[in-house]
């Protein structure tokens, strides 16, 4: 039996085990894929449900320096909490379900998004809202007109780091069952340290977070054209 | 909800703290990995943050390092490295976790060195300082509340990143978790997350203490408003 057993170790280490795999990919196309998707529809929900929150939340913390201080205390304890104890503390209620990944995904890209969107909209210059003001702008049109077309470059920039952050930690996600690539990351592991998979995951993972990174690049520069000229 | 009741029974049972591979040994082995893997990146990163910043060289290097360090995810290099010659387990791991550890340290001690006023470094160098003096007595005493943001950054983050080790066969903290999810066990999950969480905002305190300490000058003395948010997690 003991022979036997190292017998069949040394034949598993002995196996090719390449990092890079053509026909890996080619036999594992639709559950890389699958992953992959998984893994777009987590951060993109993670991403957009913690913008709609953030701008409201950062609205708030405007108004008074109490709200800004508890809110900014807040996240900062929220953003120290390892993701996996946060996956730990909803799973009891949320149980094994993508939800418990992206609520604690929000939680993350939230914290980021609350921080710059609230700089973004405390560094309009005072003299630009006055003569919004002057102009007869009210709250709401000054807003949607004056403050947030001219805070958009921060409010992007806080995007491309939450977005990168969280396609990273999506991967942790597998804890639950939904990791995106960190499912086939795990996998390989688990599979014998099978190296394909593992490169393959690891290499979309970077590849996923550079591609939104330079689509969020892009869109800002659509989406505020005064500000090509500067640097 | 009988997970929160089931959490506060399992970590007031003095057992589940003192048996072999118990709290208390899981506590002891994530925070042995923790140290020695922020020490030796420190060990490696701040004499380079320092040559860097103060001869001005590697500025691009430096800032290239600690972006592409953030879409790499912790988890994927872990498991990469337990993959290789590296292997997976305590020593492995934090080999991994200093690696990590490395870029934060390395921009913000460099980019402490570089917001150092030049008129200040020039006319320390007029007074008849050395470079080693002017390193020494000028740049590192102004630098010093970038670099402990460097420090608190890192030591979080192999804090966290060390729970992430359980899921390739480490220890620490992170192995209950793990344990806890494989058993479909939400109240050891909400108690082992409860003890990493505190673990990770008890790091987060000492550091900033620890700052405070040794930052010379009026204790009143903030830190550079924009080193002072933290942009990884993991």
């Amino acid at each position: 039996m003991a022979l036997l057993a190292s017998g069949a170790t040394l034949l598993a280490t002995d196996a090719p085990n390449p990092w890079f795999s053509p026909s890996y990919i080619q036999n594992n196309a639709d559950t890389i894929l699958a992953a992959l998707r998984q893994h777009v529809i987590l951060t993109v929900s993670a991403v957009v449900i913690g913008a709609l929150i953030a701008l409201p939340l950062a609205l708030l913390a405007r108004r008074s320096k109490t709200i800004s201080a508890a809110i900014l205390g807040g996240s900062t304890i929220i953003y120290t909490i390892p993701s996996l104890a946060m996956f730990a503390f909803l799973f009891p209620f949320t149980g094994l379900t993508i939800e418990t990944v992206i609520i604690g995904l929000v939680l993350y890209s939230l914290v980021i998004l609350v921080r710059n969107f609230l700089a973004g909209l405390q560094a309009v210059p005072a003299d630009v809202r006055e003569a919004a003001l002057g102009m007869g702008y009210g709250p709401a049109r000054m807003l949607v007109f004056v403050e947030i077309p001219m805070a958009l470059p921060t409010f992007f920039a806080g995007l491309r780091i939450a977005t990168v952050s969280t396609v990273a930690l999506a991967t942790v996600g597998v804890i639950v069952g939904f990791g995106g690539l960190g499912n086939i990351l795990v996998a390989g592991f688990n599979n014998n340290f099978f190296r394909a998979p593992i490169a393959t995951a690891a290499a979309l993972c970077v590849i996923l977070a550079l591609a939104f990174d330079l689509l969020l690049a892009l869109s800002a520069r659509l989406l505020t054209p005064w500000s090509r000229g500067r640097s | 909800m009988s997970a929160i009741g089931d959490a506060v029974r399992f970590l007031n049972d003095p057992l589940n703290w003192t048996r072999t591979n118990g709290l208390l040994d899981r506590l002891v082995e994530h925070v042995t990995i923790s140290a020695v893997a922020t020490v030796a990146a420190a060990a490696i990163a701040l004499p380079l943050a320092i040559w860097f910043g103060h001869t001005g060289r590697g500025g691009g290097f430096t800032i290239a390092l600690s972006n592409v360090s953030r879409a790499v995810p912790t988890l994927a290099l872990l498991i990469v490295f337990a993959v290789t010659p590296i292997g997976f387990g305590n020593r492995a791991t934090t080999i991994a976790l200093a690696l990590f550890a490395i870029p934060p340290i390395l921009t913000n001690a460099y980019v402490g060195f570089r917001e150092v006023d030049r008129d200040i470094v020039e006319s320390a160098g007029a007074m008849g300082m050395s470079p080693l003096q002017v390193i020494a007595r000028v740049e590192l005493p102004l630098a010093v509340p970038a670099i402990m943001v460097g420090l608190r950054t890192a030591a979080v983050q192999v804090v966290a990143t060390a729970t992430l080790a359980a899921l390739v066969g480490g220890g620490g903290l992170g192995a209950p978790i793990v344990l806890a999810f494989a058993q479909q066990n939400g109240g050891l999950a909400l108690a082992a997350g409860f003890l990493v969480a505190v673990l990770a905002l008890l790091t987060e305190v000492v550091l900033v203490l620890a700052a405070r300490f040794v930052t010379p000058g009026p204790a009143t003395r903030r830190f550079p408003r924009r080193l002072q948010m933290r942009t990884e997690t993991v």
